[in-house]
């Protein structure tokens, strides 16, 4: 069946079967290859994406299940060029190792700071609980969360002393 | 007119009297306060069964708010009456249990009676904490007077007016409060004896799985006939429970060590710490726990009579075929026949529990929040649903579940629950 989405904030159509897992639809037809399949089970974080906002493990988020709600993926966040707060921090704290699990990573702290723009140490691990990494970059990774929270507020900080 | 005025006055009167009398018999003595007592005045085998015990009546659970200092209370409860704060039960002196003195914790759990003679509410279930013996009351004293000290103050209470009023405790108290030990049953073995010990007093399960009414007050006509627990349903205990498998003392005792049983169900929700708790005591006293609840399950017959598993997939999915695509996307992965998870003892849908009670809550808890092992990842992960998954869609699947694997009537108002669910805080 031909099913519409909004990803990245472009409207856009696919054919599949309304079971076909978000996660497919992203990387087959949409070419959008930041997420990834790491078990399929929704185990362990690797194909987070946003759902209106919210992080969903999008291998066992059916494509039929979208709706009119928007997808946002790591594409979504920055370019190469111009990365987003998130991506710049981890690249600035060398926080990937094979980088499997980084895009993952990278989605589930974003939905993170923007909830909570400056989560203690205990937030963060919580909340990050339901993303693996198997090279163990953990104490990398968290230390890019934080320097994200402190870049945001800079950031806020900035603007307000323009305006 | 006049013998109506005199009425009137009489009936003023004994409200008055009544009112006196209430108050007399709501009148407790406050406890003197004492030194906190020296670590030296306890037995090391008198704490270390006091940690064991404490374990059994769950204490930690209630008396930690979420990232909190254990014992230290703070953590809110809900009720029907309004939010009651747990209060703070390591021994600092002046906001803790410190200068309590073993008589002071006696009354306490046994009366509910604060040291200062104030009356406790029942959130404390001292209902069932009455039939502890003293030498189990003063190796729980101890393990708890060698706690870290906390300073930390209980936020006030929120009740709808009266109940602000503590003395009216006093007539919650002569109505539902039967003090004295468990009697003995000679005719049982000593294992059921010890677990009907443990079950009925410390281990307090009747305060979720037994219904209770307007009041407050368990029904003890209709015992471990299943109730409410912060959004999830405890289920029947006796012989109401609707398990497809009949429970037995062997798998109830794997269930509540383990956390998971293979023919019925993973520990979730407000069971989650209930068998965190299980797993560090004594292996004799769950199995005792395990062979007194079975009894009672076994007592009356169920109130349906084919208890096989079904699984209906192909009339299930004519009937919700949007959801049948969404269990094909979303949960076939672990749950459907044949998939991965179900080659390593997992239980199947098909006997799980939460599918077969009179209420859809638990199964929508399990897809709005997923399932976090009480144990430290030895039990299996289930992934939360409530971000990917619209309230209609959840009720949709939940809908088709019961439909599946169930022979019992459809769940009725599924996605009003599952709204209520969500704005409530009770599933994330």
């Amino acid at each position: 069946m031909t099913i519409e989405l909004k990803v990245n904030g472009r409207s856009v159509s696919v054919h599949a079967d309304p079971a076909t897992p978000l996660l497919y639809v992203l990387r087959d037809d949409l070419a959008l290859n930041g997420a990834k399949y790491g078990c399929g089970l929704g185990q362990c974080g690797a194909c987070t994406v946003h759902v209106d906002g919210r992080p969903v493990f999008s291998c066992v988020t059916p494509v039929a299940a979208i709706g009119g709600r928007s997808v946002r993926t790591i594409e979504g966040l920055g370019t190469l060029d111009k990365p987003g707060i998130l991506q710049a921090a981890f690249e600035q704290e060398q926080a990937a190792q094979c980088g499997y699990c980084i895009a993952g990573m990278i989605m589930r702290a974003q939905a993170l700071l923007e909830r909570n723009a400056d989560p203690s140490e205990a937030e963060i691990r919580a909340y990050m609980r339901t993303n693996l990494c198997r090279c163990g970059t953990h104490m990398r990774i968290l230390r890019a969360v934080k320097r994200a929270a402190i870049m945001l507020k800079d950031a806020r900080t900035e603007t307000g002393a323009v305006q | 007119m006049r013998s109506n005025k005199k009425l009137m006055r009489l009936a003023a009167v004994a409200v008055i009297l009544g009112a006196v009398g209430a108050l007399g018999i709501s009148y407790q003595p406050g406890i003197q306060p004492i030194a906190r007592p020296a670590a030296t005045s306890f037995d090391r085998r008198q704490v270390a069964d006091g940690a064991r015990l404490t374990a059994i009546g769950d204490c930690i659970v209630c008396h930690t708010v979420e990232g909190g200092k254990p014992y230290a209370g703070g953590r809110s409860l809900p009720t029907p009456f309004g939010t009651l704060y747990t209060t703070n039960i390591t021994p600092d002196e002046a906001t803790g249990i410190g200068s309590w003195s073993f008589e002071a914790f006696r009354r306490a759990m046994g009366k509910g009676v604060s040291q200062d003679g104030r009356h406790l509410y029942p959130a404390l279930p001292y209902e069932h904490f009455t039939h502890v013996s003293d030498t189990d009351l003063r190796a729980i004293y101890a393990f708890l007077m060698m706690r870290e000290a906390v300073h930390a103050e209980a936020p006030a209470n929120d009740l709808i007016p009266p109940l602000g009023f503590r003395p009216l405790l006093a007539g919650w108290k002569l109505l539902f409060l039967r003090q004295g030990p468990i009697v003995a049953d000679a005719s049982k073995s000593a294992d059921w004896n010890r677990g009907a010990y443990l079950v009925e007093g410390l281990g307090h399960c009747g305060g979720c799985h037994t219904p209770r009414n307007l009041a407050g007050g368990e029904e003890v006509s209709r015992a471990y006939g299943g109730g409410f627990a912060e959004g999830w349903v405890a289920p029947p205990l006796n012989g109401r429970n609707p398990s497809k498998e009949p429970w037995t003392a062997q798998s109830l005792f794997v269930y509540l060590r383990t956390g998971m049983e293979a023919r019925h169900s993973v520990a979730a929700g407000p069971m989650g710490p209930v068998v965190r708790d299980l797993a560090a005591v004594q292996e004799e006293d769950v199995r005792a726990i395990a062979t007194y609840i079975a009894s009672r399950m076994t007592g009356t017959t169920s109130a349906v009579t084919s208890s096989e598993p079904v699984d209906r997939r192909e009339a299930a999915a004519a009937q919700f075929p949007e959801a049948a695509a969404l269990f094909a996307g979303a949960c076939a992965g672990c749950h459907d026949r044949g998939a991965p998870m179900m080659g390593q003892g997992r239980p199947a849908l098909a006997n799980v529990t939460s599918i077969q009670l009179g209420a859809p809550d638990n199964v929508a808890q399990a897809i709005l929040s997923g399932v976090v092992s009480p144990l430290d990842r030895r039990t299996p992960y289930m992934p939360a649903f409530g971000a990917s998954l619209t309230d209609q869609q959840i009720a949709g699947l939940v809908n088709y579940l019961r439909a599946r694997f169930s022979d019992r009537p459809a769940w009725q108002d599924v996605a009003t629950r599952i709204t209520d669910i969500r704005k409530s805080g009770e599933g994330r």
